[in-house]
């Protein structure tokens, strides 16, 4: 599965843990959220990165004490059609302002990149090869947006108070 | 009516580019049906029984004549010619071949409408009172805040994939033309006792298979938090509503399992995070936004001009003036409701060339504008009294004068088991031999205001828990069996109907219906009293033996 990382096909350094897989020694891990929670600390003493599987039936909050520790936190969608991740994305950077790396893992399919990026995603393990290719060319397919979000593109509304105001200047 | 600007029309081209290439993938076999599937109600199409079906939105029921000669342009040239008008201020199509749905898109465009989700688990085009603007004793405009809501919810980037779908409605005046109580949000506009404009919120209101009435969440939010409080409730639904049922999925079921109560206080917490956010609205917004609404320059006008006077001659036209005209917040004009309810004919239906006519009457007489209503009717908003003569002429040529609005052939139906795969029995032909049981304008005049609502499955979309008389069709046995409820209302009074007795088979249901409207008519204690009103005092009891007795 081709993971998509600033905008470009890239490698993934991170190992996906079980529940029960042996720690290995160094390298970076992504851990499931119950067996993070447990062995924090020891987790975050070993060398290497350390990132957070969050499932997303489970309160955000929960992770916030630990954000500032971790690398990354993957968020899921068991099906495109499961929305809860997008409100977990939005939490996680506006509220907590979690800088980290924000990976979307699942039933990740081209036609929501637009929505994931907006709700502050910026990694993405897509589920087929030519969506990955076709990440830039769509990521650029809407220039207008009507909702404010972290992502910091400027809204509809927004671009509507410039124009007055521009127009408004000499008249 | 609103006016896009250069902002919005890129969106919507964006859009249709984007479906555009959605649909050559899935041509091409790229996209898997299942993938495609919900791409595609986000456009608002549908699988149906026979072929393809295709919803457009009409933001609030405000159509410009341009606009409706484009819907009239895609039945003729991608449709059989028609096009059917539904209960959430939509127009579908029953007959279009996928291939030719870019095209259809990108033709509406042109004219400012869209398709973007009017269907799928996401929030659905926002409704609004088809009399905004011009009622007589309305607080404001509703459509403005109706305006920000929709580009607000338009491609939510974290509320586009809810549990299932999200219904929203406004009012501002006191009779609730909308249906604000049956809608996931019902929004009633007020003011406070500082005169500055908020909201009454509803939270939980739906039909379906379990039917509730709307829920007070909050008596007062102000209009520069409305967007933010919306947020809220959808952020916690989208967290917490239920997604192992589809049956169970609506917030009126999470609103029912957490109580009232607890439920908004969830809302609250959120809210108090994100109330003082970039979500904050302030007067110059609003004032943007009702910068691109085109309002008429009425002229002052005579209240009763002679060509009026005149008129009154004929009975005909009085019987069409009496019925379909309303009083205006301008006394030299006119609402005029226009019937799509002929007798024996499909309710909701209109033809490409019914359709190109309207336009043509809206620009002649009506400031070239269309209003669309959730009975399925259309209305011309701003007509001069001295040419409702003139214009119901027209209307009567074009097959769309029939004098019923709000009588008990006005039926409101779904598409049932005649289009939809949904469907367990046929709605359709039950509301046509309604209608010629009750032609007789006479025998419908003296019933008085009786809505009939006709669902061909328990989902509910002829909204029958809520009709004075509720008709609904389910299977029993492979055999088509009607079950019929009295007392239902969706207005600011709504309640759900009760069920009076065990289902009717197809051929029985009119005769039923006709020894009820008897009884009513025996029943009432004057003829000011309407149907809902005597089942009000009476109960279910007398109509029940009345339908019972002999069968």
């Amino acid at each position: 599965m081709p993971l998509v990382n600033g905008g470009k096909i890239a490698d993934d350094s991170f190992v996906k843990l079980a529940v029960d897989t042996p720690l290995p020694e160094g390298g970076d891990i992504l851990v499931p959220a119950e067996r993070f929670l447990g062995e924090a600390d020891a987790l975050l003493k070993r060398t290497g990165k350390v990132g957070v599987i969050w499932p997303n039936n489970r309160d955000i909050a929960e992770l916030v004490p630990y954000l500032g520790k971790i690398a990354a936190v993957a968020l899921v969608f068991p099906s495109f059609r499961d929305g809860r991740a997008y409100s977990q994305a939005r939490l996680l950077r506006e509220r907590y302002n979690y800088r980290g790396e924000l990976r979307a893992t699942g039933q990740v399919l081209r036609d929501q990149f637009v929505f994931m990026l907006r709700a502050g995603f910026d990694s993405f393990e897509v589920k087929k090869q030519a969506d990955a290719e076709a990440f830039m060319q769509t990521a650029k397919r809407y220039s207008v947006f009507y909702q404010p979000t972290g992502d910091g593109r400027i809204t509809a509304l927004h671009r509507r108070m410039q124009l007055r105001h521009s127009e408004g200047v000499g008249t | 009516m609103y006016a896009y600007d250069e902002i919005d029309r890129t969106l919507v081209n964006e859009r249709v580019s984007e479906f555009r290439d959605q649909v050559q993938r899935r041509l091409s076999g790229e996209l898997t049906e299942d993938e495609f599937k919900m791409l595609r109600l986000q456009n608002g199409v549908y699988l149906q029984l026979h072929a393809y079906m295709f919803r457009v939105a009409i933001p609030y029921g405000t159509l410009a004549s341009n606009q409706l000669r484009a819907l009239a342009h895609v039945a003729r040239k991608y449709d059989r010619g028609y096009g059917h008008f539904t209960t959430r201020q939509n127009v579908q199509f029953n007959w279009i071949k996928l291939s030719d749905l870019p095209d259809a898109l990108a033709d509406l465009a042109e004219v400012g409408i869209h398709a973007m989700q009017t269907s799928g688990n996401n929030m659905r085009n926002v409704t609004s009172d088809q009399w905004a603007g011009v009622a007589p004793g309305e607080i404001e405009d509703p459509r403005i805040w109706s305006e920000l809501i929709r580009q607000h919810t338009t491609l939510h980037p974290e509320f586009s994939f809810l549990p299932r779908k999200f219904k929203i409605a406004i009012t501002a005046s006191d009779h609730d033309r909308a249906a604000i109580k049956v809608h996931d949000i019902g929004l009633r506009l007020i003011r406070n006792e500082k005169g500055e404009t908020g909201f009454e919120v509803l939270v939980g209101g739906g039909l379906g298979r379990t039917p509730f009435i709307g829920k007070t969440i909050k008596h007062f939010v102000h209009g520069r938090d409305l967007l933010s409080y919306i947020e809220a409730i959808l952020r916690v639904y989208n967290q917490y509503g239920r997604r192992d049922n589809i049956y169970k999925a609506r917030i009126k079921i999470l609103v029912h399992e957490l109580g009232i109560e607890k439920f908004s206080r969830e809302v609250e917490e959120e809210w108090e995070q994100i109330r003082y956010s970039s979500l904050q609205i302030d007067d110059e917004v609003i004032e943007d936004i009702r910068s691109r609404f085109i309002y008429p320059s009425y002229e002052k006008l005579p209240h009763m001009p002679d060509e009026l006077r005149q008129a009154a001659a004929d009975p005909e036209f009085e019987a069409w003036r009496k019925n379909s005209v309303a009083a205006h917040k301008n006394p030299g004009y006119s609402i005029v409701t226009i019937s799509l309810k002929p007798i024996g004919a499909p309710p909701g239906d209109a033809t490409a060339e019914q359709m190109d006519a309207l336009a043509d009457l809206a620009d002649k007489y009506s400031f070239g504008e269309i209003r669309v209503g959730h009975e399925q009717n259309l209305a011309l908003p701003h007509v001069a009294k001295r040419d409702l003569p003139a214009l119901w002429k027209a209307l009567d040529k074009l097959g769309l004068a029939t004098p019923n609005v709000n009588l008990i052939t006005d039926i409101i139906a779904c598409p049932g088991l005649d289009y939809c795969s949904l469907a367990n029995a046929r709605s359709i032909p039950i509301a046509q031999e309604l209608t010629r049981r009750f032609a007789n304008h006479e025998l419908a005049n003296l019933i008085g205001r009786l809505h009939i609502n006709i669902s061909g499955c328990i989902n509910a979309c002829g909204h029958h828990h809520v009709g004075h008389i509720g008709i609904l069709g389910v299977e029993k046995n492979g055999e088509e069996v009607y079950q019929i409820t009295i007392g239902g209302r969706a207005d600011e009074n709504a309640a759900l109907g009760n069920l009076i007795g065990p289902g009717v088979k197809f051929d029985e249901v009119a005769d039923v219906i006709e020894d009820i409207v008897e009884a009513y008519l025996a029943l009432r204690e004057r003829p000011e009293e309407l149907f809902v009103d005597t089942v009000k005092r009476l109960g279910v009891e007398p109509f029940k033996e009345r339908v019972y007795a002999t069968r």
